[in-house]
This record gives structure tokens, sequence and C-alpha cells, in this order.
């Protein structure tokens, strides 16, 4: 039952025979994969192996980067992302994205939460302070800085902070959510506050979450796609992947035995 | 374990290896060299070595300065040789060794005053010829519009009421000289708030007619508004001449009343009560009195005109000057510091190019203030105020308007001298704004704008202010370059007045630093000046350091803002 729907799952994001180029280095070598509307995909692999640079891809910030080319196609619900008369400020307002480190803005909480949905032309105070209620809320941090909702975000705790940039992402209302490793810098119990968090948000939204830890990587997502050398090895729901994969280095890199 | 054997081999370099063993135990205490002791004990010296040497500075300057406002007791000596002199003693010292009276083991230095009468205010006295030493109440000390101070006895007062002795005398010259102050500030404020105005009127017309005439067009309406302006002149002129005749009826009451002085001397001393600024009795003076003169003559200090070719009287154009010119520079070097800044840092693609400006920024840094002083003449005041004349005051020349030194001109030669700080701080301070908060902007749809403005430079605002504190304190103590692009000994004029357009920055500036300078080097009476030139330099340590300290609250407002409330 549960597998015949997520079967039915369309695809939110195409990619075909994506290559990335730093300068001569190529790091992705023509990747072709469909990420499932509100699902959880995770990205697994050996470090250096691409998955990084195919997630910020997906909402190009790679453009940031000097030297990077990209050739092949990515679509967002049909439309070429790297098309000319895509507009890179919309695409990121539909793909946020949330990092490996906690990275609040120096100033208050609620000017982190509401820094996008300012940049987009909100001023109406009452209206952004909605905006931050419901994402604090979502990323079940509200009860925690309800009454210091104007102090420094740097002072809250790694964990506290990560969840602030989760709630900062969502304030935009992206369609899709990448994470980059988001629990890496974090201790186990915060760890486990964003994967449950992760495991509610996949009801709104699509999710791509980057991730090193092969447990984590089996509690919270649906797909899994793992990533060497700058090639998709093999791609599918992760219970699959997991427990039957199809190349034996998937199987090796899963049991430990590399990487 | 290796170190340790190496040590002891550096140590005995010649020993015989059986016994490098042995000498393995000796070598674990560390040498007095190694163990860094002499590195800390310098480092501790030299911190108190600087230390002492600012405290030494702070305390000279503050103990001088803060004493100029204190009464201090008016010796009447008498001499071995029957004469009496009547003085401050202002220093003391051991008598030089040729001095043809051997014994003398010390002199002092008297302030005597009375500058018109003896011609020199100091006079020096070997301690052994003093016969008797006495502070007599009745010594008064008159602080006089011109001649310096004057020391002597009252003994009576004329005027047009007749001759007062003793006990009434005093009370008369309350009186009289009550009425002169406020004769005094009469003239004063006639000559600067009415003659001030009809002056603006009559400038303002007669740059009106030379723009009439300079058109040249001969039709009627310019040739009424001709006859307008040459009206308003006339009617100007009536009443400067009405004001002129106020003022000299007000001159006239001036000169009644004389207060006459014995002088240590005997002779006598007429002082005309128009002349004397106050009269006080030092000796008779209580702790409280004395207090209270400390304080009004502090008040005097930093809030009234100097006089005397700026060795008496208070020193307020100058603070003005000084902080009116912090804060137009600043106002300046801020936004072109930080836009220069954000531009290299944010925007400019790396290269050799971006290393070579940031090499010669920084050596700008060390450039000698004269040269920037030189440079504010050749291209700010001739080549920029030349042009503005030109363009916008024709009717005024050949005398210049901007064309000259000036208060903006000094602003922004100053400004130009502290560019440097303030880019290589915002520099410093947008480098520590971490590349990751950046991308989350970027994550979030935020444009490169956006971020910069947005998230990066209110990252830097601490650093940015250290900046431009460092700028101000370099500032605030420049000389050289203003007194080539128009810092004056004594401006007529302040450059904020009640005129439009109110700021006047074309206006020459007096400043603290030249202030100082003039008083020291350039006066004629530099022994007279020395208690002044003190008090000076405290105020403008006093102002430089206001001024860092507003900066560095302000920071920490700041910081405290990002830390806390946005």
């Amino acid at each position: 039952m549960e597998n015949q729907r997520r079967e039915q799952q369309p695809d939110k994001i195409t990619v075909e025979n994506l290559r990335v180029f730093y300068k001569d280095f190529e790091a992705l070598k023509g990747i072709t994969i469909g990420i499932k509307a509100n699902r959880v995909t995770a990205l697994i692999g050996p470090s250096g192996c691409g998955k990084s640079t195919f997630l910020r891809t997906l909402n190009r910030m790679n453009d940031l980067i000097e030297g990077v080319r990209v050739t092949g196609s990515i679509k967002l619900d049909g439309e070429d992302i790297y098309a000319p008369t895509c507009d890179v400020v919309d695409l990121r307002k539909r793909v946020g994205m949330v990092f490996q480190r906690p990275n609040p803005f120096p100033k208050s909480i609620f000017e982190n939460v509401v820094y996008g949905p300012r940049r987009y032309g909100i001023k109406n105070r009452v209206q952004l302070m909605e905006i931050c209620e419901r994402s604090l809320k979502q990323a079940a941090l509200w009860d925690e800085v309800k009454d210091r909702l104007h102090h420094s975000a740097l002072g809250l705790s790694g964990g506290q902070q990560q969840r602030l940039c989760i709630a900062r992402a969502l304030a935009v209302q992206p369609e899709v959510l990448l994470m980059d490793e988001p629990a890496s810098a974090l201790d186990p119990i915060s760890t486990a506050k964003i994967e449950d968090l992760i495991a509610d948000l996949k009801k709104d939204y699509t999710i791509v979450i980057v991730t090193h830890n092969m447990q984590q990587a089996g509690r919270v997502s649906d797909y899994t796609a793992f990533f060497l050398a700058g090639e998709l090895i093999e791609y599918g729901e992760t219970a699959t992947i997991f427990e039957r994969p199809s190349d034996p280095r998937t199987e090796d890199y899963i049991t430990g035995r590399f990487g | 374990m290796s170190a340790l054997w190496q040590a002891s081999k550096a140590a005995m370099p010649k020993g015989p290896s059986h016994k490098e063993e042995a000498l393995i135990a000796p070598a674990r205490r560390p040498g007095f060299w190694r163990s860094g002791d002499p590195l800390v004990w310098m480092s501790a010296g030299a911190l108190a070595v600087s230390l002492l040497m600012v405290l030494g500075l702070v305390l000279l300057v503050a103990v001088r300065g803060a004493a100029y406002f204190w009464p201090a007791p008016v010796l009447r000596l008498e001499l071995a040789d029957g004469s009496t002199v009547i003085g401050e003693q202002v220093a003391r010292e051991r008598a030089p060794a040729a001095t043809p009276s051997s014994g003398a083991r010390h002199r002092i230095q008297l302030k005597v005053g009375n500058r018109d009468v003896y011609g020199m205010d100091f006079l020096w006295v070997d301690e052994d010829q003093i016969a008797l030493r006495e502070t007599p109440r009745e010594i008064a000390v008159l602080e006089r519009l011109q001649g310096g101070d004057a020391y002597g006895i009252p003994v009576r007062l004329e005027s047009a009421q007749g001759t007062v002795h003793g006990e009434g005398m005093w009370q008369r010259f309350q009186e009289l000289h009550a009425q002169v102050v406020r004769l005094r500030n009469e003239i004063r404020r006639l000559e600067r708030d009415r003659v001030g105005a009809i002056n603006h009127r009559i400038e303002a017309a007669r740059l009106a007619l030379v723009r009439l005439g300079r058109s040249g067009a001969k039709d009627p309406r310019r040739a009424a508004e001709a006859a307008r302006q040459e009206e308003i002149i006339a009617q100007a002129e009536r009443e400067y001449q009405e004001v002129l005749q106020e003022i000299r009826s007000l001159r006239s009451q001036l000169g009644k009343g004389v207060l006459v002085l014995a002088l240590a001397d005997g002779r006598e001393l007429e002082v005309p009560v128009s002349e004397i600024v106050r009269v006080y009795f030092p000796n008779a003076m209580n702790l409280m009195q004395k207090l209270g003169w400390y304080a009004s003559k502090l008040w005097e200090f930093v809030s009234q005109e100097p006089r005397e070719s700026n060795t008496e009287g208070g020193i307020f154009p100058a603070i003005f000057g000084t902080v009116l010119m912090v804060l137009l520079m600043t106002v300046a070097v801020v936004p072109a510091g930080v836009l220069a800044a954000v531009y290299l840092t944010e925007y400019a693609k790396e290269g050799w190019v971006t290393s070579v400006l940031r090499v010669c920024i920084r050596s700008l840094a060390g450039v000698p203030s004269i040269v920037f002083g030189a440079f504010g003449v050749g291209f700010f005041i001739y080549f920029v105020g030349g042009r503005v004349d030109r363009l916008f005051f024709p009717e005024k020349l050949p005398a210049p308007t901007f064309g000259t030194g000036g208060i903006l001109w000094a602003s922004l030669t100053l400004a130009l001298l502290t560019l440097p700080v303030v880019i290589v701080a915002t520099e410093e301070g947008l480098a520590s704004v971490p590349n990751s908060v950046r991308e989350a902007s970027y994550a979030l749809g935020a444009t490169k704008f956006e971020t910069v403005w947005k998230v990066a430079v209110p990252g830097a605002l601490p650093g940015i202010m250290t900046g431009v504190i460092l700028g101000i304190a370099r500032a605030a103590g420049e000389v050289a370059p203003l007194m080539m692009t128009g810092v004056v000994k004594l401006a007529p004029e302040l450059p904020v007045d009640g005129h439009p357009p109110f700021l006047h920055l074309e206006r020459k500036l007096m400043h603290l630093g030249y202030f100082i300078y003039d008083l020291g080097f350039q006066s004629p009476n530099v022994e007279a000046a020395q208690p002044m030139l003190f008090a000076t330099a405290l105020a403008l340590m006093v102002i430089v350091f206001a001024l860092n300290f507003a900066g560095i609250r302000l920071r920490s407002r700041i910081r405290a803002r990002a830390a806390d409330r946005v």
C-alpha cells in the first residue's frame, strides 16, 4: 500500500546528464535522477564524491563559485532552472537550503526568520510576526524562543541555531528544502530533534538531504542515492538500497568497508 | 626526551659521552633564557615604561593646566636692599652657580604683573635676598582688558561723584563695575548682532548689484531692481549710523571712574574701571570663595573668546572649531571609506590590481600629514575652490570665497588623511563576517546588493567604528595640514551663526592644536602665556578623549545591539 503510493509520486526535480566542472576537474560525471515530490531523498557517499556539489546545483549556489561550469539539465516542475530566462532569486525562493554548520545572521531571532520575507517586500510588522511564529513553530523552536524573539540569534545553542536556520529557510515558503549534513555539527539530542523535524516537514516539502551518517539516512529518508567519485552508483527506495543493494560498491560503503 | 638530550649536548658540547648521561638531570631545569622569564620581564618593563610616559604627560598637563584657574596667594617681599616687590610665585629653582651673590641656594620667579609700568611680567628673586615675606589681605589682583594683570593695594576710587577712600570705596566700585559690565555687554551685543546683520544685508545687496551690472542688460525691470537694492543699501547705511551713534553714546558712559592702586614701589597706578574685567583679593579668600572663583574662571575659559592675542580669556572658538571640524571630517570620511572598502572586498575581482591598491592605501596611512596639507592647498583650495568661486561666486571676485583656506577644506584634507584608516578597518571588519553567513543570505534569494548591505556591512559595523575612532583620534590632534588649509590665530566669526545658510563652510576656523602652537611659540609674551598653554593642552586632551569615548560607547552599543536587539 505504502509502496504503491510512493511509486505514484511524481518527480519534483528531474536531472538529466548533469555534469559539473570546477575549472578542469569534473566533479559530477553525468548524473540522471528524479527527485520525488514530498519525499525525503538522502544523498550518501564518501567525502569528495560530489553529493554536496550536486545539492548546490539544485538551487544554483555553485554560481557563486568562480570557474564552475554546468552542463545537462535540471528541471524543477518541468522548468529548466539553468535556462537564461530563469530568475535565480525566484529559484532560491522555491528551493531553500540549510547548511552544514548553523549560520544565523548576527541579528535577532525575529530578524533572522523574516530576513527572506523582507527581501520579497513584506514590510507589515504584523504580517512578519505571523510568518515568524508560523516558521518557528514548523521548525519546533517556537516554545523555546517565543519570549526572546528580539534577542540575538547568536545566544542560542548549536541545535537551536540550526533549527532557526531551518525556520529561516521555511519562512519564504519554499517547495524544496536542501539540507547539507544539517546535523553533523550537533549533539545527539539536537540531531534527534532535527530528524523528527524532517519527518514532519516532508508532508509539505520535498527534502533532499546530504548525510554521512548511514543510520540517519536509514531513519529519515524514503529514497537514497549513492554517489561515488562524481557518479551516481545507485538510486532507489531506502529500504531496497540498505537491504538489497544491487551494486557491490554500495554494499561495501553501507556496511562500512570503505569511505 | 630528544629535546633534553640536545639541550644537554648544547650545554656541554665538548663533554665526553659517558658523562652526558649524568648531565641530563641538571639540564632538566630550563636555563635562564630558555625559561622565557627574561622576555616576560622585558615585555612587562616595556609596558611599564609606556604607561609611565603616558601618565607623566597626562599628569603634567592636567596638574599645570588645572592649576591655571586656582587663585594663587600673592606675596609681598621686602628685599635686603630695602625695595619691595609684590607678585605671585610661579617657580622656584636652584640659583645658577655663576650668580655673583654667592651663597644663594634657590631663587624664585615672581609674576609681578603691571606690564605697562614695569615693562615685564616676571622677576627672579634670590631667596637669601628676601628680608620679609608676607601675604597681606588687602592686595588686589586686577584682570584688565589690556596690559595683563595688575597687582597692588587699592587706595582710592575717583569718579564723577567724587573720590572715595577706605570702606565705601569697594561698594562704590562694585556699583560702577556692574554698570561697566552691563554697558560692555550691550556694546558687544550691538556690534556683533546689529552691525553684523546690517553688514550682511549690505553685502547681499552689493552682490545683487554686481550680478545685475554683470548681466549688462538695460531693461527697465533690472533698473528697478537695481534701484531697489541701492535703496536697501542706503537704508542699511542709515541704520548703521544710528547704531554707531548708540555705541558711541554707550562708550562715553564707560569712561567714568578710575581705581588707583598703590604699587609695591610706592608708585600709584590709575586703572580706568572700564578696563577692568574683575578684581579679586586672593589672600583674603577662604576655600569656598576660591572654589567659586575657580569655577567661574573655568567657565570663562570654555565659554568666552580669547583676549590679548590669545593669552587671556577663553578658548571657546577654538573648541568649537576643533569639534565642528572633526564632525565634518567624520561625515566626509565615513561614507567614502566604507564605500571604497565595500567595493574592494565585496565587488572587485581579486588580482594584482587589488593587491597594488591595498598596498597603496596602507602606504597612504604613512604619508606625513604636511604632505596632505600641501595637497589640500593645491587641490581643494586652488583647483576646486577656485573653480567653485568662478562658477558660483563670480560677483565676489577677486576676493575668494572658497578659493582660500576654510573649515570645509581643512575638514576634507583631514578626511583624506584618515581615509586609509577607515578603509583598512572596514575591510578587516568585512573580512571578519563569515562567508557562510553570506551564503545563507544568497540561499534565501537575496541579491548581492542586499547581502552586502543587510548582512556584511552591519556585521562589519564594530570594525568600521574602530576605524572611525582611530581616525578621529588622529585627526583631532593634527595641526600641520590645518595650518595650510584654513586655521587662523583669531577668527572674527564662528563658522555657525544666525545668518543663512547658518553653516558657513568657507570661513576660517580656530583650532586648539594651532592655538597651542601659537601660544607656545608665536606669542609675544611666552612666559605669560604658559599657564593658558597648559590649560589649552588639557582642553584638547579632554576633547580628544571625549570624542574617542563617545565613539567607543557607540561601538559597544552597536555590539550590544548585534548581540541583543536589532
